[in-house]
């Protein structure tokens, strides 16, 4: 049977008051990591936007047991987390909840480390495609023409394919959400917890500071970025894709609404050209077509 | 026990860890409960669990905690019968 509101805890794990912006993504995604795992969950965190918004000591605004660690050490950590607690026999689920630098760039040597032992750890990469924490600095998971403080006119590589380099790692479980859908988060959380070994689930968090659109507009975005194709829903459970419901509709080219739309919402993109346009609608078309190829099912 | 000779660098979780975080605020959402169906879905997306839900019989009971709410508006965006307006602070 499918979740509804209705099933899940109403407990707080985002407490009131913390330091988070205005419409921040990353609480969002907490909180559903908290519905999803409750008590369970262990989470290990690296330098990034979730290490400000606990606010200062004493106190914190999670209530989440955490250990924050260097960048680069995060997976390593939570891989002696996991097995700690499979010495002592507890019942315990060791999450990273890493940033797109945390998992793409500074993180990827211990993330790669931890997915080839194959620990059994859930890995959350919270992609909000920059290094938002220290001032809008462009990570590998920026998209191609997005503006950050270190692209003034752009970027001009395209965004690196995480899930599709995690799936190459060979590991259990390899998923994508997205904070405008939070029932399939949660489910696809609550599934990883039942597999064992390394789990991967890559999280598309629009930030209003970052991406330059009003804080209300959080929700919106991320679904339009699903409307529009340009991120896809999907798990791959040793190697075998299945798109989501969510995204199934959009495996048809012309059910996708035109990525002008997306982008013409954020102040981030006020300098792409009909050029790039062309070129990321490519990049959209390509990646389904790997995709659909991936997972064996015929394009409409 | 020996007592511990340092500060453990340990923290604990607490409402409200920066401060009344309402008066960040310029937009305040209210909930027209005429208007309001219930579903909870404001609850679901509201990033900082501001929004208070409790069950009644086959809806939800909602209401917004205005010490801590941000006001950045996104349980009146997805609203589905846009019940919840956002009206300037003074």
């Amino acid at each position: 049977m499918p979740l509804t509101i209705r099933d899940l805890p109403k407990e707080k794990y985002v407490l009131p008051g913390n330091a988070a912006c205005p419409g921040c993504p990353e609480t969002m995604g907490l909180r559903y990591v908290g519905m999803a795992l409750g008590h369970r969950a262990i989470l290990v965190i690296p330098a990034g936007c979730t290490s400000i918004l606990q606010g200062l000591m004493p106190g914190n605004g999670l209530s989440f047991p955490i250990i924050n660690v260097a960048f680069a050490s995060a997976d390593a950590v939570a891989s002696g987390v996991a097995a700690a607690k499979r010495l002592l026999g507890e019942d315990a689920v060791a999450v990273v909840w890493a940033g797109d630098g945390g998992t793409a760039d500074i993180g990827f040597a211990t993330l790669s480390g931890a997915a080839e032992r194959d620990e059994d750890v859930i890995h959350i990469c919270v992609d909000n495609e920059a290094y938002m924490n220290t001032g809008i600095q462009r990570s590998s998971q920026t998209p191609l023409g997005a503006w950050t403080t270190t692209t003034w006119r752009g970027k001009r590589e395209p965004k690196k394919n995480m899930p599709l380099i995690m799936i190459s790692h060979g590991i259990p479980y390899v998923a994508t959400a997205s904070i405008a859908y939070p029932i399939d988060f949660i489910e696809k959380l609550r599934k990883a917890t039942s597999i064992r070994g390394f789990k991967y689930i890559h999280l598309h968090a629009p930030c209003p500071t970052g991406w330059r659109f009003d804080p209300s507009e959080t929700v919106e975005i991320a679904r339009l970025a699903i409307e529009t194709g340009l991120w896809v829903l999907f798990e791959a459970e040793r190697g075998r894709v299945t798109i989501s419901p969510f995204s199934r509709p959009y495996a048809d080219r012309s059910r996708r609404k035109p990525i002008v739309e997306y982008l013409k919402r954020q102040g981030r993109f006020r300098e792409v050209t009909d050029e790039l346009v062309r070129e990321l609608e490519r990049e959209v078309d390509e990646y389904w077509g790997l995709l659909l190829k991936l997972s064996e099912q015929k394009v409409q | 026990m020996e007592r511990a000779r340092f500060l453990l660098p340990l923290s604990r979780p607490k409402i409200g860890v920066h401060g009344i975080t309402g008066s960040w605020r310029f937009r305040r959402p209210e909930i027209d409960y005429a208007k309001c169906v219930g579903c909870g879905l404001c609850w679901l997306y509201c990033p900082d669990s501001v929004v208070e839900i409790e069950s009644s019989g086959e809806r939800f009971k909602v209401s917004i905690d205005y010490t801590y709410c941000k006001g950045c508006g996104i349980c009146a965006s997805v609203c589905p019968v846009k019940a919840i307006r956002l009206s300037e602070e003074v």
